[in-house]
């Protein structure tokens, strides 16, 4: 069998979609697929994904229905306008919602991993994670992937 | 052609029709012909590449007004 080992380094909106759209679609192409969630990657284990958010600023690739300039990007509430319009035009445009893919994932059997060491640095909870999920380091994560055929960093 | 199954995957963008379709394949019999209609023209190339990589034969695809028809026989 096939096998394939991501890291998931992010926690914004965009950089959600590439692990748990290879993820679920490795998975259906019979690959054993394992993500490693580290540093803001960990957020997207959250049972609750609505705090994953796009931001504009800083990010002058994403597209705009008007220019704006960063100044204006800036403003309070900004961030939640744009996560607004683009889970809007994912919705639109047919694209699953990261809460559908991540189902997804885990029913074709993608394994989590949690960065443990991200846990104890931030204080998180592991009640606000998913319960599916394994709580791993470094090491944990090297065994599965030293024996890979794609191996991501994203 | 007898088709056993019909999945519709119109309005679904990447990776969704190829995700359903593996669903829809799971709970059928090997030799069992599934049709998938999408309006998601990467669908052509990502159901090739599909059944290339799970041997699910892709008996036919083809596109009429905008829709993408593709018959695949269960492996």
């Amino acid at each position: 069998m096939k096998k394939m080992a991501i890291i998931a380094t992010k926690g914004t909106l965009d950089m959600a979609y590439p692990p748990f759209i290879l993820g679920s679609t490795a998975a259906a192409l019979g690959y054993e697929v394992q993500i490693f969630f580290t540093f803001y990657g960990l957020q997207l284990l959250r049972k609750d994904l609505s705090d994953v958010k796009i931001s504009p600023l800083a990010n002058p690739a994403m597209p705009m229905p008007i220019p704006m300039p960063v100044m204006v990007q800036m403003l309070p509430g900004m961030e939640t306008m744009a996560t607004m319009m683009m889970k809007d035009k994912l919705k639109k445009k047919g694209v699953a919602s990261l809460e559908e893919l991540r189902s997804l994932c885990l029913e074709a059997d993608v394994k989590f991993i949690a960065c443990q060491m991200t846990v104890d640095l931030f204080d998180f909870k592991k009640s606000d994670f998913l319960e599916n999920i394994e709580f791993g380091g470094a090491a944990t994560f090297l065994e599965f992937a030293g024996d890979t055929d794609i191996c991501l960093f994203v | 052609m007898q088709v056993d199954k019909e999945l519709d995957a119109r309005g679904m963008n990447c990776p969704l029709p190829i995700l359903k379709t593996k669903k829809s394949l799971a709970d059928m019999t090997s030799g069992q012909v599934l049709k998938v209609v999408s309006t998601d023209c990467g669908s052509v190339k990502d159901m090739q590449a599909f059944s290339n990589q799970t041997g699910n034969e892709l008996l036919s695809s083809t596109e009429a007004s905008g829709e993408y028809i593709f018959l695949l026989k269960k492996k």
